[in-house]
Parts: structure tokens; C-alpha cells; sequence
């Protein structure tokens, strides 16, 4: 379970994070929605701990990591599996060699295991049989399926996924939707989404926060009316 | 930012690039491929400068002194001229331009499309994984660069002593190598090693610094090549200050 307990940031006077505080439970996403600009990004940012935060103090499985040094952050990231908006894929890397970096950083698996496990992966995220390519010649909804295989590699507990959808074609997106529904759900993976794409949040989200102008609220409900892009 | 915090940071961020976990395993193989992009990439450049650094040494020491001293003193000229000085500051001044700037917009690159957050969310840390080897790689390839370099000038000096100057091979090379001193040779190769840390540093820093977009990257690449440039020609005259002052 992560905690995030009255998380603030601030850039200068802007304040993008007030008082933030939810909770993701195991096996279950939580999706942080708002519009664009709001600091969806730098809250997910924060937790991992590549923002620094103001105040506020979060807790991996009981662990607080808010005051942990690079060393301990270190170990706490190989828990969890980061995807971002961007993809943010190594581009003189082939599609095998980005999945299997952290593999190889991380582990001492034979070249023979780790070529199983990005097979396995590729055949996760449905993209068989093209390891061999550079993200250059991948669409771009192919590269954000290549970015959820990287975060897959050291099978984290926790992923996280950085507006997984945005400007991709409708059957893209139900595809990266679905392949995020079947992780929740055959590999239990918890995790944090943040989006703002109502489609999205309602297909994959487990609990739906708003953030809006620093401030997170819950969702019982989306009501469409009340989410002002 | 003024310029000694400037120098602080620049310290801090070479001090930090270095004093990491190597994990030589997987560092390895990323420090030879470095040393194949730097070091054999910038061998036909370095080896077309390093002629007409012979050739024009060549021609304009004979003209100063050509008639007024014996003959084979071209060689002895020539050969400390190379060493001491053209050879490892051309050899840096080159690499600098070919790759400082490389490494700059490589890395600033990275920045801006979010390869090195990413890098840190996988657990990796970006100063082993980027600049220990691109250090290393430079460290490595600096110094041999300056040998082929000095070789290289000092065959075309040689070349054009004997062709157009009437001085035999043999006698270059007895100026050359009568009047040799290990500290020339080796004083030039501290040199290149100051240079190289130098040159490797500016061009991570530089990247790594990168915040916002392509315009920022080739800012990057531009200060990566002037400070590098600066910073060679300052260790230039401290190492010959130290060694040959």
C-alpha cells in the first residue's frame, strides 16, 4: 500500500500541491484526474521522489521514503514501474534492449533468462516478435506499450502511468486500457494513473481523485458538467 | 551564476560522476563503445590535422631558422614542438569540437525527452550510466589520440623536411632523437589526460544542465565546447608551468 500524507509543492508562489493526501490499496488504481497543467505529473514525480517535495510524508508498505536518501530511494524504485507521457524510451535502443535494461542493471540473469523474460513481456503488451525494432519506427501508440513492458521488466508491485492514453487513436487507447484492466487484474499490479481523460479514468480507475488547483478530492461519481478542461 | 559557483558545481557534478559504484559488468561494455565513438571516431579528423600540423611546422620553423643553425635542429624543434605542445592541445581542441558538443546534446537531449528521469525511476543512476563511461571512454582515447597525433605530424614534418628541404630522414631523426627528453613526451601526456577530463566533463555537465527544449540543447552543446575549449587552454599553461616552467 503507498500513503501520500498532506503532500504540498510549490513553484515560487504557484502552488501546485495543497495539503495532498489519498491512499492506493494493493491491487487496486487509483487515478488521479484534472486538467492539463494542474500537477498531476509532478505529484506522480514527487512520489517517487525525483521532485523534491515542500512537506508531506509518504509511505511505501509502512516505509516512509519522503526523507530517504538516493541510496534507500534507489532500492524503494525497483518496486515500481514508471510509465511516462513522453514513453521516454532509450532511442538508440532496440525495443528488446529498453525492456531488458533494467534487467540487466538490476539482476545477474543469464542473457538466455533475460531474453525469456522480454519475450514474456512482449507477449504481455502484445507486441510479439518486434524486440528487434527502434522506437523511431513504432507508432506511437506501440511506444507506449513498450513503455509499460519497461516498467514490467523487474515485475514491480506498483506502476504508475503518466496520461498512458492522451493523443492516442480510440483502438489504441481501449488496447493500452485493456492491457492496463488485465495487469490490475490477472498480475495485481496496484498502481496510480493520472489522466484527463475521463474515458480512461472511469474504465481503469479502482478509486478516482480530482485535482484541481493544489487540492485532491474524492470522485463517487464523475459528473462530466463538473470537469472543466 | 557566477563563476565560482560555477566551478563549485562543475566540481561537484565531475566529483559525482566518478565517485559512484562502477558496476564494472554493465559499465564496460557502454565505456568501449564510447571509446569506439570517441576514440576511433575522431581518428581521421585527428590524423588530417595531425599532417598539416607536421607540414606547417615544418615549413614555418625552417623559414625562422633554416641557414642560421645546423639542420638537424628542424627535427629537434619539430619533435618538441609536437610533444610538448601542438600535439596534445590540437588532439583536444579537436576532440573538444567533435565531442564535447556531441556529448552535450546527447545528454541534453535526454533531459528534455524525460530518458534520464526515466533512468532514475528504473532505479539507475544517471551519472554511472551516462557519464562514468563517456569519462572513462575519453580519459582512455585522449592520450593514445596525441600519441597517433604527435606520430603523425612528426612523419609528415619528416616527409616534407626530406622532399623540400633537402634534409635527409636521417637526419631529422638524429636532431629528433638526440635531443629527446621523456619529460617532452610524457609532459604532453599529462597534458592530454587534464584535457580529457576536461573536455568529458564539460559535455555532460552541459547536457545534464539542458532545461527546456532543442534551443536549450544546442545552447548546451555551444558552452560545452567553449568552457572545454577555456578549460584546456588554462591546464595547458598550468601543467607547463608546473612541468616545464
Amino acid at each position: 500500500m503507498i500513503e501520500i500524507k498532506k503532500v504540498s509543492k510549490r513553484f515560487d508562489t504557484l502552488v501546485v500541491l495543497d495539503n495532498v493526501s489519498f491512499r492506493v490499496r494493493d491491487a487496486h488504481l487509483v487515478v488521479i484526474l484534472g486538467p492539463s497543467g494542474t500537477g498531476k505529473t509532478v505529484l506522480l514525480k514527487s512520489i517517487i521522489g525525483i521532485q523534491p517535495l515542500d512537506e508531506g510524508e509518504i509511505f511505501f508498505d509502512g516505509v516512509p521514503v519522503h526523507k530517504a536518501r538516493d541510496s534507500e530511494m534507489y532500492e524503494v524504485r525497483k518496486k515500481i514501474g514508471f510509465v511516462f507521457q513522453g514513453t521516454a524510451l532509450f532511442d538508440s535502443m532496440t525495443v528488446c534492449e529498453n525492456i531488458a535494461l533494467p534487467l540487466v542493471e538490476h539482476t545477474s540473469q543469464s542473457s538466455q533468462a533475460i531474453r525469456e523474460r522480454v519475450n514474456n513481456i512482449l507477449d504481455i503488451i502484445g507486441l510479439p516478435g518486434k524486440g528487434g525494432l527502434y522506437p523511431r519506427s513504432l507508432s506511437g501508440g506501440m511506444k507506449r506499450l513498450v513503455a509499460i513492458g519497461r516498467a514490467l521488466s523487474l515485475n514491480p508491485t506498483y506502476l504508475f502511468y503518466d496520461e498512458p492514453t492522451t493523443g492516442l487513436d480510440p483502438i489504441m487507447r481501449d488496447r493500452v486500457v485493456a492491457l492496463i484492466i488485465q495487469l490490475r487484474k490477472e498480475y495485481k499490479k496496484s498502481g496510480i494513473v493520472v489522466t484527463h481523460d475521463l474515458d480512461t479514468a472511469q474504465a481503469v480507475g479502482d478509486d478516482i481523485y480530482m485535482l484541481k488547483k493544489g487540492k485532491i478530492s474524492k470522485l463517487e461519481q464523475i459528473k462530466k458538467e463538473e470537469y472543466d478542461v | 551564476m557566477n563563476l565560482f559557483s560555477f566551478i563549485g558545481d562543475f566540481s561537484t557534478f565531475l566529483v559525482r560522476s566518478i565517485i559512484v559504484p562502477w558496476k564494472f559488468k554493465t559499465t564496460k561494455w557502454r565505456i568501449l563503445q564510447q571509446i569506439y565513438s570517441i576514440g576511433i571516431g575522431s581518428l581521421p579528423i585527428i590524423v588530417v590535422i595531425a599532417v598539416f600540423t607536421g607540414l606547417v611546422s615544418t615549413v614555418q620553423t625552417s623559414y625562422q631558422i633554416i641557414g642560421s643553425v645546423p639542420r638537424y635542429i628542424i627535427g629537434t624543434t619539430i619533435g618538441r614542438m609536437v610533444m610538448i605542445e601542438l600535439g596534445p592541445i590540437l588532439t583536444a581542441l579537436m576532440v573538444s569540437g567533435r565531442c564535447a558538443s556531441s556529448m552535450a546534446a546527447e545528454i541534453g537531449t535526454m533531459r528534455v525527452t524525460e530518458q534520464i528521469d526515466a533512468l532514475e525511476t528504473m532505479a539507475i543512476d544517471p551519472y554511472r550510466f551516462l557519464n562514468l563511461p563517456r569519462i572513462i571512454a575519453t580519459f582512455i582515447s585522449v592520450p593514445i589520440l596525441t600519441i597517433i597525433a604527435e606520430l603523425v605530424a612528426l612523419g609528415s614534418g619528416a616527409f616534407y623536411a626530406n622532399h623540400f628541404l633537402n634534409i635527409p630522414f636521417g637526419v631529422f631523426n638524429y636532431g629528433l632523437t638526440h635531443f629527446f627528453y621523456a619529460r617532452d613526451f610524457f609532459g604532453g601526456l599529462i597534458k592530454a589526460l587534464f584535457f580529457a577530463i576536461v573536455i568529458a566533463a564539460a559535455g555532460c555537465y552541459f547536457g545534464f544542465k539542458v532545461k527546456g527544449g532543442a534551443k536549450e540543447v544546442g545552447r548546451a552543446a555551444t558552452y560545452a565546447v567553449v568552457t572545454s575549449s577555456i578549460g584546456i587552454l588554462l591546464f595547458d599553461f598550468m601543467v607547463a608551468l608546473v612541468i616545464f616552467g
